[in-house]
This record gives structure tokens, C-alpha cells and sequence, in this order.
């Protein structure tokens, strides 16, 4: 392919990505903080046989994860412009995955939100399998299988919800505002809520799942691995605010143990299996595992704070480590290598990109005035609220956090430049400079004045909460006694229905 | 005996088969009077696609109309023209993939499509068959085409092979079938499916042991016919060895006939014995399945990966049958005309990346596909990934289906195994697209010479993949209405 029709291809490929973050602004500005509700509904039959519709809506939860993908989307197009293999396969694979994982925050009808969470696999998979690094055929595999081995599981879930809805109500339906009106026995919920819970646990992920991330991670493009760390694994914690929270409100309760130290273990396990990486990706790999144990944390404390700092925390790390791997990428352009080792005394000779590398590694340790702060601050004050011990525990994570980064940032930037090709390096270009700036400002507004996002979350959250809150109510001292026992499966007397 | 009165002799019925019946004596006629020379034998593909178009629109009657000729043995209702439909799209698309292919192999004899015609026949006739023996004998025609078929490269050892492999286990099967209608015969003193269910149910709907060992049998025989485990020993030989086009008819068409009797066998004569051989379809689902999928992984030919996946897309099939429910019913018309769009397309795909003599059938020889030939790549993507159930194709939406069946039913258990086995599935289909895409190409692509015919073989199995993938309600409301005949 000669080089113009490429350029053609890339120009055209952003300015749609842009058009498409464009329209997606109204979203924000006409959203009814207000009111918990779906907004922007759209409800059309699909097949109507099984009550299936294309039905999406946005509520406070969804709303910034969707602005997060558009905006996403631009960026990593931009940091794709050294692609030259396969340029077109390259930019479809994008712009379908940008469909895939927009669908996945707008869906209401379960049968929908399906289609997309596997149709957002073809294209991660084959973007890490052609586009990636030495390892890249392992690793996509290894990511497609995982991932599948979870949502199948999930796909009963949901049809036994769609038998369930119909026996307590008569009509045949995927919709997901009719589920969250069912009255489901604990045994019922146990059980779902494990299936739901392990397809989102793999997506998180969550220790111990998460052994496919760094594989994927190192070995996608730059832009692969800024969109699997910025959106596909919100996908997994934003699964659990959407169906398992609402839906199994008392099994949930019940797993506020498992789910909160798994999510310690991984805050815990993922700074220090960071702190040891000699591979600048690894690290930022392995400290995905240790921030989205904080989401996790945040989520199941089960208040407002919690929550709205998972969310939060959600946009934060799709920012900040977005952002790393970005940077990481543009080292690796430059030297082709990504070991720590490799670099040194880097700030000499690359001034500008030294200021902003620093803001973004600060960003994602938590540096108040930064965004990682807002949301590592709820959430731990949402856990303080809930549970001390978790929280105590919990909070050693961001000091581990200090130690990898700046560490990390001590070795690359600074002291003498050992290497003789490293004295030659180039500052940052104009398009990585515009690949940058729009995210450290972003970066910069959440961290100094985050009213405008959490505002627009509060009722969305609040109603989660009186939603799961009331519901478990109902059963909280059946709790007390089932938390030991494993409820025995019953859903096959539950969902057999007459012929 | 009531003596065949004139007015059971509905004409009407049968239209599509005579039609296929004559257009396959008009291929037998032309092929005798034309000399050796290949464009007039190219006449012949046409003839016979001509055939099955015709059949095709004469096939259809009014719907939601039961219609019973030759004494009650022989019925059309929606249930037989879904099937009718699934018969004649194999057929169809078998002669369009067929066609550029017997010329390379020099196997162009105008009784390959007259042997293809009549083998639709035969599954038609099992599909309508309303009583055992009229299944039995519409099995047979089909049967021994495809015997002949699969040995058409009288050539190839491994043709032979293949050919008398299938010919001797498939007569067992047939042996046991028939031994099984006898048992039922001497049971219930019917052979008509109403009569055997209206005699179990006088019976307060307990079965004698005669009538079990007869649905046993008949389970053997059928199951022979579907590839189910552990009848399905003959498969991976037979499938390597038969001409690849006949290969790809083979793991459609037979396939949707054998479950076509299966169905209409056990919900409509052996309905009310459900439990009693539920628990044995139970059983070979759950290895079908899961035999099928795990040796699957570890083949490096592309026929016998496919052979094996044919025996473990069965499996998944028997979930349904298992279910025994409208919803069951329904998906497995859903999931075999799902099955042939994609399963013949992949077919396709090997038909056109093969050399003469059925070279480059290793997996590895496509590697590096994907950017050469990008149309065939995308469309073998297709296929695997619908055959993987992956959304939004075909292959997806008939895996519901089915294991929606299976939850409404109640067997929670044989869901979750399928969907472990659906997962297993995976990495194998996924392979295949890794080499395409992923590797770099061990040899040069030869120019591919690419019928016309074959392509649009191609186009129309994507669009059906995709077709039934995203709008897959209107076909579904048509196998829902189908599957009301049966109960």
C-alpha cells in the first residue's frame, strides 16, 4: 500500500473517531443530573420471538464510562500513526471495537449487552494477534479464551434471569429494568451472581484471574494496550455496579468478604509484582491489577462514597494508565526496547516529555490536586466508612504505589545517561505532544475541581443503593445463616417450566 | 390391511421429489448422450441447479396445513418443508461448490449430480416419513448415493477407502434401525408414529421392554447416521476420504435428515416415554460434545478438524433433543440451517485453497491468508468464528437456542457443559484464523482459479451466517410454527 492511501486511511479513521467524540458531548451536556433514570433511551424490537430489543439508555454510571471510550478512541488513532502494517485491517479492527465497547455501556436488554461484550473480542484479539510484539499469538489466544470462559458462563446467567422473569411475571424478556424488579431467592442469587461475577472477575481482573493481563498488555500495539487498560477492563468493575449489585443485592452482601479481599490481594500482589519488573509495560501492567482492586474496594463498600469513587477511580485509570502506556509506547519508538535498564538521565535530553511523563506517573499515584487522588480518597473513605480493617490494609497499596512509580520514573529519567543511543533521542513530537495534552488537562480538572463529574453520579448511585440496600433488607438475617453454607441448586426446580 | 384407495394419492405431496426424480433421470439422459468433452458436462451442474430451484418453489404449500398422502405414511407439514428448505440450500450450494471442483479432481461424470439429486430424495423422504418404514426407506436412498458418492475418486485409495468404510458400518447401522422398527412392530403392532404414540399412551404410557430395546436400536441407528458418539468412528476417515464437496454435503444434508427422523421419531411417536430415553441422549450429548471438541484440537488436517467439529456440533444438537421442549425443537431447525450456511462455507473455502489431487489440506498451508487472499480470509473468519458461537453470527444466536432449551427444561448441567465445551471449541476455530492472520505463509499461494459458481456458494453462506446472526426472527417465528406439528 503506497503511503498516501495510508495517510488517507489514518486522516479519515481519526476524524471519524473525532466526529463520533463530538457527538457524544451532548451526552454529558443534556444529561438530567437529577434524575436516576435511563436517559437517552432508545427501545426498538429486535427479535421479537424471544422479547429481545435494541434497547440502550445512559444513566450517571454509564454516561462517563461511554465519554471516556469516545475520547479514548482519538487518542489511541493518533498513537497508531506509526502502523504501517496493514493499515486499513488496522483501522477497522479500531473503529469496530469502539462500537463493541460503546454498546457495552449503553445496553439494557442483556441479550444486547451479550452481543457486544463478545463482538469487542474479534477485534482486541486481533489487534494484539497482528499487531503486537513477539509473544502477540499467545497472548491473543490466551486473552480470547480467558475472556470466553467467563461470559459463557454469564450467558446461562441470563437466560436463567429470562426463565425466571417469566415465571414471576408472565412476559418473556431480556430487559434489564424488568430483571431489577425481581424478587430472586437467596439460592437463586448465590448462584447467579457467581456466573456473573466470574465472567466480570476475568475482565477486572481480579486476583487471581488476572494472569492473562500482562500477557495482553505487553504484547498489544501501544494504542491496543492504552484502550484494554483505559476501557475493556472497566467494563468488567462497571458489570458489577450494573448487574451484580442491582440484581443478587444479598448475595452480593454475602461476597462483600470474598470480593474485598480478593480485590486486597490484588492491590496488594500488583505493586509488588511491580515494583520487581524490569519491563516498563509489565510495570504498568501489573499495576492495572493493583488500581482496579481499589475500584473493587470502593464498589463493595457499599455506600456513596465507595461507589462514586470506584466509578471515579474508573475514568482515572483509563486516563492515567492510558496515559503511561502512551508514554511508554513513545519510548519504545524511539529505542525499541522497553527495559528499565535500558534508559537513564532521559530528562536531559527530553525535557518536555520528562515534565509530562512526571505529571501523568504522579497522577497515577494520587498526588492530591491530580485525579487519582479524588478517586483513591473516596474510595478509601467509603471503605473506612464500611470496614476498617479492609481500608487499613488497603491503604498500604498507595504507598507500594509511590515506591514502583517513582522509582520506576527515578531509573528512566534521571541520573547519567549511560547508553550512547540515548543521547541522541528526541524530544516529543507535535502529534505526541497533541496525543498528551488533551489527557493531562483532563488529568488537571478532575484533580482540582471534580464537582462537575461526581454531581452527575450522585443520583444514579444513590438509587443503586436504595436498590440493593432495600432489596437486601428484606433477607438480611437469612444472611447471617447462609453465609457459611452453600445454598444447594434449586434453579432447576425454579426454572422448569410447563411444556 | 385397508386397500390404497385413489384419494390418499395426493400427487401434490410428493411434487418436489418428482421433480428431483426427473431432473436427475434428465442428468443421467443428458450425461449419455454428450460427448467427453467438459462444457457440455458443465451443462449438467446447471441442470441439476435448475432441479432444485424448481423444487424449491414447488415445494411450497400453504402453511400451517397437514397434508397426508399414501395412506397416512407420508406427510407434509411445516415441520418436513423447514427441513425440505435446509435439503435443497445443501443441495443448492453443494452443485454451486461442486461444480469447478470435479473438474480439477477429473471426476466430472453427470452421475455425481444425478447421485446428489437422489440422495436429496432420500432425506426429503425421511423428513416427511409419518411412519417408521417410509423413514426407513427414504434413509436408504440417501444412504447409498452417498456410499457411491464418497468413493467417486475411483482413483484415490483413500476415496475407496473411505467409501467401503461407510458402506459396511452404515449397513450394520441401517441393520440395527431396521431390527429396532421390527422390535416396535412386535411391540405396538404399528409401524405409523400416531399409532405407536396413541398405543403407548393406551398403555398409560409405560413402554414394555420390547418397545425400549427397539428405541435403543433405533437410537444406534440414527445416532449413526447424526455422527453421534461412540457411533461416530466412521466419520473422520469418511470425511477425509470422500471429494471434499461431497464431504461438505455430507456433514450438512444427511445430518439435518438424520435429526429431522429423530425428532419427529422421538417427540411424536416416543413422546410420552420421554424419561425413559432422555437419560441415554443425556448421556451421548455430553460425549458427543466433548469427544468431538477435544480431539478436535489436536488434528492438523483441516478435513478431519472439521470432521470432528461436525461431531461435536451433533452433540450439541442431542442438547435439544434432551430438552424436549417447543423451544428445543424449534432451535434445532434453527441451529442445522445455521449450521449448513456456515459448514458448507468453510467447506468452500478448503474446496477453492486446495490443489488437485486434494493437496494444502494442512492448517498450516494457510497460514499468511489473510492479507493475500483477503476475501477468503474474512469469510473463513466467518464461518469459524459462527461455528465458535461467537455473536453476531449465525452459529451464536442457534447455541442459544439450544441452551436456552436446555435451561428452560431445567438441565442446568448439560447447559454448563455445553458452553465448557463451546469454550474447548473455541481454540480450535480461533487457530485457524491465528494462521491465517498471524503467521507468516510457509508457501506461495499458486494461482487460485476461482469458478464463479464457487464465490457465490461463498457470498451466499456469508450472508446466510450474518443474516440469521443479526435478524434471526423471522426464521425463528418459521421453526417456531414448525415444531407445532409435532406435539
Amino acid at each position: 500500500m503506497d503511503s498516501r492511501k495510508g495517510e488517507l486511511i489514518r486522516i479519515t479513521t481519526l476524524l471519524v473517531s473525532i466526529v463520533v467524540f463530538v457527538l457524544s458531548l451532548p451526552l454529558y451536556f443534556n444529561f438530567n443530573a437529577h434524575a436516576y433514570e435511563m436517559q437517552f433511551v432508545e427501545k426498538l424490537p429486535w427479535i421479537p420471538s424471544f422479547g429481545i430489543h435494541y434497547h440502550v439508555g445512559i444513566d450517571g454510571i454509564s454516561l462517563f464510562l461511554i465519554l471516556l471510550t469516545t475520547f479514548l478512541m482519538p487518542v489511541s488513532i493518533l498513537a497508531s500513526w506509526h502502523i504501517t502494517k496493514h493499515i486499513k485491517e488496522y483501522m477497522i479492527a479500531m473503529l469496530v471495537l469502539e462500537t463493541g465497547m460503546v454498546g457495552v455501556f449503553a445496553s439494557l436488554d442483556l441479550f444486547l449487552f451479550y452481543v457486544y461484550w463478545e463482538l469487542m473480542l474479534i477485534p482486541m484479539y486481533l489487534l494484539i494477534g497482528i499487531w503486537g510484539g513477539p509473544r502477540r499469538i499467545y497472548a491473543a489466544v490466551k486473552f480470547f479464551i480467558y475472556t470466553m470462559t467467563g461470559s459463557v458462563f454469564m450467558l446461562l446467567a441470563i437466560i436463567a434471569l429470562y426463565f425466571l422473569n417469566h415465571r414471576a411475571t408472565g412476559e418473556y424478556t431480556f430487559n434489564l429494568l424488568e430483571f431489577y424488579r425481581l424478587e430472586l431467592s437467596f439460592a437463586v442469587q448465590f448462584w447467579l451472581f457467581l456466573a456473573f461475577a466470574f465472567a466480570f472477575a476475568i475482565k477486572v481482573p481480579m486476583f487471581p484471574f488476572h494472569t492473562w493481563l500482562p500477557d495482553a498488555h505487553v504484547e498489544a500495539p501501544t494504542a491496543g494496550s492504552v484502550i484494554l487498560a483505559g476501557v475493556l477492563l472497566k467494563m468488567g468493575t462497571y458489570g458489577f455496579v450494573r448487574f451484580c449489585l442491582p440484581l443478587f443485592p444479598e448475595a452480593s452482601h454475602v461476597f462483600i468478604p470474598v470480593i474485598s479481599w480478593m480485590a486486597i490481594v490484588g492491590i496488594i500482589y500488583g505493586a509488588l509484582v511491580s515494583m520487581v519488573q524490569d519491563d516498563l509495560k509489565k510495570l504498568v501492567a501489573y499495576s492495572s491489577v493493583s488500581h482496579l482492586g481499589f475500584v473493587m474496594l470502593g464498589i463493595f463498600a457499599f455506600n456513596i462514597q465507595g461507589i462514586e469513587g470506584g466509578i471515579t477511580q474508573m475514568i482515572n485509570h483509563g486516563l492515567s494508565t492510558g496515559a503511561l502506556f502512551l508514554v511508554v509506547g513513545m519510548l519504545y519508538e524511539r529505542r525499541h526496547t522497553r527495559m528499565i535498564a535500558d534508559f537513564g538521565g532521559l530528562t536531559k535530553r527530553m525535557p518536555v516529555f520528562a515534565t509530562l511523563f512526571l505529571i501523568i506517573t504522579l497522577s497515577s499515584i494520587g498526588l492530591p490536586g491530580l485525579n487519582g487522588f479524588v478517586g483513591e480518597f473516596l474510595i478509601l473513605l467509603g471503605a473506612f466508612r464500611s470496614r476498617i480493617l479492609y481500608a487499613s490494609i488497603a491503604t498500604s497499596g498507595i504507598i507500594l504505589a509511590a515506591v514502583y512509580m517513582l522509582w520506576m520514573f527515578q531509573r528512566v529519567m534521571f541520573h547519567e545517561i549511560i547508553h550512547e543511543e540515548n543521547k541522541t533521542l528526541k524530544d516529543v513530537s507535535k502529534r505526541e505532544f497533541a496525543i498528551l495534552i488533551p489527557l493531562i488537562m483532563i488529568i488537571f480538572w478532575i484533580g482540582i475541581y471534580p464537582n462537575p463529574f461526581l454531581r452527575k453520579m450522585d443520583a444514579s448511585v444513590n438509587h443503586l443503593l436504595k436498590q440493593t440496600g432495600e432489596k437486601a433488607q428484606t433477607v438480611s438475617n437469612l444472611q447471617t445463616q447462609n453465609t457459611a453454607v452453600i445454598p444447594k441448586i434449586d434453579i432447576v426446580s425454579e426454572t422448569k417450566a410447563e411444556w | 390391511m385397508t386397500p390404497v384407495s385413489i384419494m390418499t394419492f395426493n400427487i401434490l405431496s410428493i411434487l418436489p421429489i418428482l421433480i428431483l426424480s426427473g431432473f436427475g433421470m434428465i442428468v443421467l439422459f443428458v450425461d449419455i448422450f454428450s460427448s467427453r468433452r467438459w462444457g457440455e458436462k458443465n451443462l449438467l451442474a446447471y441442470v441439476s441447479l435448475l432441479g432444485v430451484v424448481l423444487a424449491a418453489i414447488f415445494g411450497r404449500s400453504p402453511t400451517g396445513t397437514t397434508l397426508f398422502s399414501f395412506n397416512e405414511t407420508f406427510t407434509i407439514d411445516n415441520y418436513s418443508l423447514f427441513f425440505n428448505f435446509i435439503f435443497l440450500l445443501s443441495t443448492g450450494l453443494t452443485i454451486l461448490i461442486s461444480h469447478s471442483y470435479i473438474r480439477r479432481e477429473e471426476i466430472n461424470h453427470g452421475e455425481y449430480y444425478a447421485l446428489i439429486l437422489f440422495s436429496t430424495i432420500g432425506m426429503m423422504l425421511m423428513a416427511s416419513g409419518a411412519d417408521l418404514l417410509s423413514i426407513y426407506i427414504g434413509l436408504e436412498v440417501m444412504s447409498v448415493s452417498i456410499y457411491i458418492l464418497t468413493g467417486f475418486k475411483r482413483s484415490k485409495l483413500i476415496s475407496n477407502e473411505a467409501s467401503l468404510k461407510y458402506f459396511l458400518l452404515g449397513a450394520f447401522a441401517t441393520g440395527f434401525l431396521l431390527y429396532g422398527i421390527s422390535l416396535i412392530y412386535g411391540s405396538t403392532g404399528a409401524i405409523n408414529l400416531k399409532q405407536i404414540a396413541s398405543f403407548i399412551a393406551g398403555r398409560g404410557g409405560i413402554p414394555d421392554p420390547v418397545l425400549l430395546m427397539g428405541m435403543g436400536l433405533i437410537i444406534i441407528g440414527l445416532g449413526f447416521k447424526v455422527a453421534s458418539v461412540p457411533f461416530h468412528t466412521w466419520v473422520p476417515d469418511v470425511y477425509e476420504g470422500a471429494p471434499t464437496a461431497i464431504t461438505a454435503f455430507m456433514s450438512v444434508g444427511p445430518k439435518a435428515a438424520g435429526f429431522a427422523a429423530f425428532l419427529r421419531i422421538f417427540m411424536t411417536a416416543f413422546g410420552s416415554t420421554h424419561g425413559e430415553w432422555q437419560k441415554i441422549i443425556y448421556v451421548l450429548a455430553i460425549l458427543t460434545m466433548t469427544i468431538g471438541n477435544v480431539i478436535a484440537i489436536a488434528q492438523t488436517n483441516i478435513k478431519r478438524m472439521l470432521a470432528y467439529s461436525s461431531i461435536a456440533h451433533a452433540g450439541y444438537l442431542l442438547i435439544a433433543l434432551v430438552a424436549a421442549n417447543n423451544m428445543g425443537i424449534s432451535g434445532t431447525l434453527f441451529y442445522l440451517l445455521a449450521y449448513t450456511f456456515m459448514n458448507i462455507g468453510a467447506f468452500a473455502i478448503v474446496i477453492v485453497l486446495s490443489r488437485k489431487g486434494d493437496e494444502c489440506l494442512q492448517i498450516n498451508d494457510y497460514a499468511g491468508l489473510g492479507f493475500k487472499h483477503p476475501f477468503l480470509a474474512i469469510a473463513m473468519t466467518l464461518f469459524m468464528f459462527s461455528m465458535a458461537g461467537v455473536p453476531p453470527m449465525a452459529g451464536f444466536v442457534g447455541k442459544f437456542y439450544i441452551f436456552s432449551a436446555a435451561i428452560k427444561s431445567g438441565y442446568i448441567g448439560l447447559a454448563v457443559i455445553g458452553v465448557i465445551n463451546s469454550v474447548i471449541s473455541v481454540y480450535y476455530y480461533l487457530r485457524i484464523t491465528v494462521i491465517m492472520y498471524m503467521k507468516e505463509p510457509t508457501r506461495d499461494f499458486h494461482p487460485l482459479t476461482i469458478s464463479p459458481l464457487i464465490v457465490v456458494a461463498i457470498i451466499i453462506s456469508m450472508i446466510g451466517t450474518l443474516h440469521l446472526g443479526i435478524f434471526p426472527s423471522k426464521v425463528m417465528e418459521i421453526a417456531q410454527q414448525a415444531t407445532l406439528i409435532l406435539k
